[in-house]
């Protein structure tokens, strides 16, 4: 497993730049809102997600009704729903550290599993832990500096969230290339900037996942015979990168969060 | 109701649901039984599509009708893209348009 970690590691990095400076905002906030370590802790162990967790702060603050948390926490992780289709089948056979692969999968953790492919060397299984894990624990480190030491810092984080945007991008490039149909991310495309546009900044996402489904759906007999056949090819391609990246996903993303970040400093 | 004891309450049926939703297709579909090749079809070319939402999802809140006009978001992820294709080398061009993009809403498009 420490091999597993090893090999993993420069894998994780963009996450490790983008999840401790978020943690540190969160644990900031946290701080600010006079909750201490115990409370910080506990939510980035317990709960693991970036917008949640900023929203939990003004909840736990503020005593908000329970109906109403409940509410937001669905809303805020619909998206999830989908997220656990794509490791349906690679997670049958792994064993009981499923639970936590599961529990563990944020926007950014699936981005990565979607789209890079285990090192060589190191198992299917232990990378998928080993991505999730470290994952995690820079989201906890980020926490910890933050409510102990986050207002010491005086270095200008603004914008050092755009790691993960550009992270989505390089990874979109390799799944362009790894996927033998270009579908899928057309669909992706136009469903998103579609539902943006009518919907909004706040409200697009899960209307924008609802379109991708049904389009991939529609467009099944003509997408799935090209994505079958490319399968067992695609292992080759994508191995020219620096690391190995493969075909899979999973993400919180940072963008409220950030500005939360500015407004802090 | 105490305070304190209110926070945890709130923590844990957070958590819960957080963990309700990433656990949903495993109770849908996770069960021994055989996975619909609907859905097998569906997990193998959401990922794709769900990582250009994500983009569209972080780029959201750009405005093009005010000034910078999307320029550093923009310019920022053409530099990373263009240093992917050239040098294949991720983590180069990741660091590199983040931080060309820190430069660009700290220093030059203020």
């Amino acid at each position: 497993m420490r091999h597993a970690i090893a090999k993993s590691f420069p894998i994780t990095i963009p996450v490790l730049l983008g999840y401790i400076p978020l943690g540190i905002a969160f644990g900031l906030m946290m701080e600010n809102a006079g909750w201490n370590i115990f409370w910080a802790l506990l939510s980035s162990v317990a709960i693991l997600t970036g917008t949640g967790q900023f929203i939990e702060v003004s909840f736990i603050t503020l005593g908000t009704a329970l109906y109403e948390v409940i509410l937001i926490t669905i809303i805020l992780n619909s998206r999830m729903m989908f997220y656990g289709l794509s490791f349906l089948d690679r997670y049958k056979e792994i064993g009981p550290r499923k639970w936590y692969l599961i529990f563990s999968l944020t926007d950014e953790t699936y981005a990565l599993l979607t789209a890079v492919k285990p090192p060589e060397g190191v198992k299917e299984k232990d990378f998928l832990l080993a991505v999730s894990a470290l994952d995690h624990s820079y989201w906890i480190i980020g926490t910890v500096i933050g409510v102990t030491a986050g207002s010491l810092l005086k270095i200008d984080t603004t914008g050092v969230d755009y790691v993960m945007t550009i992270l989505f991008v390089v990874l979109a490039m390799d799944q362009w290339k790894a996927y033998a149909s270009h579908e899928p991310v057309l669909i992706g495309l136009v469903s998103s900037v579609l539902s943006l546009v009518i919907f909004g900044p706040d409200n697009f996402m899960i209307p924008a996942l609802i379109l991708i489904t049904v389009l991939l759906i529609v467009r099944r007999s003509k997408i799935e015979p090209k994505v079958a056949t490319a399968e067992s090819t695609s292992m080759d391609s994508g191995s020219e990168a620096g690391m190995t990246i493969g075909a899979d996903p999973v993400i919180p993303c940072p963008d409220t969060e950030s500005i939360m970040v500015t407004s802090d400093e | 109701m105490n305070s304190t004891i209110y926070a945890l309450i709130i923590i844990a049926v957070m958590a819960a649901l957080t963990y309700g939703a990433r656990l949903f297709p495993y109770l849908l579909f996770g069960r021994g039984g055989k996975v619909p090749p609907i859905i097998t079809y569906l997990g193998n070319v959401l990922p794709p599509a769900v990582m250009i939402l994500l983009i569209v999802y972080c780029l959201r809140n750009v405005v093009f009708t005010v000034y910078p006009h999307g320029i550093p978001e923009f310019l920022a992820i053409a530099v990373a893209a263009i240093l992917y294709k050239i040098t294949k080398n991720n983590l180069l061009a990741i660091v590199s348009g983040t931080v060309l993009y820190m430069v660009f809403i700290q220093l030059i498009f203020v």
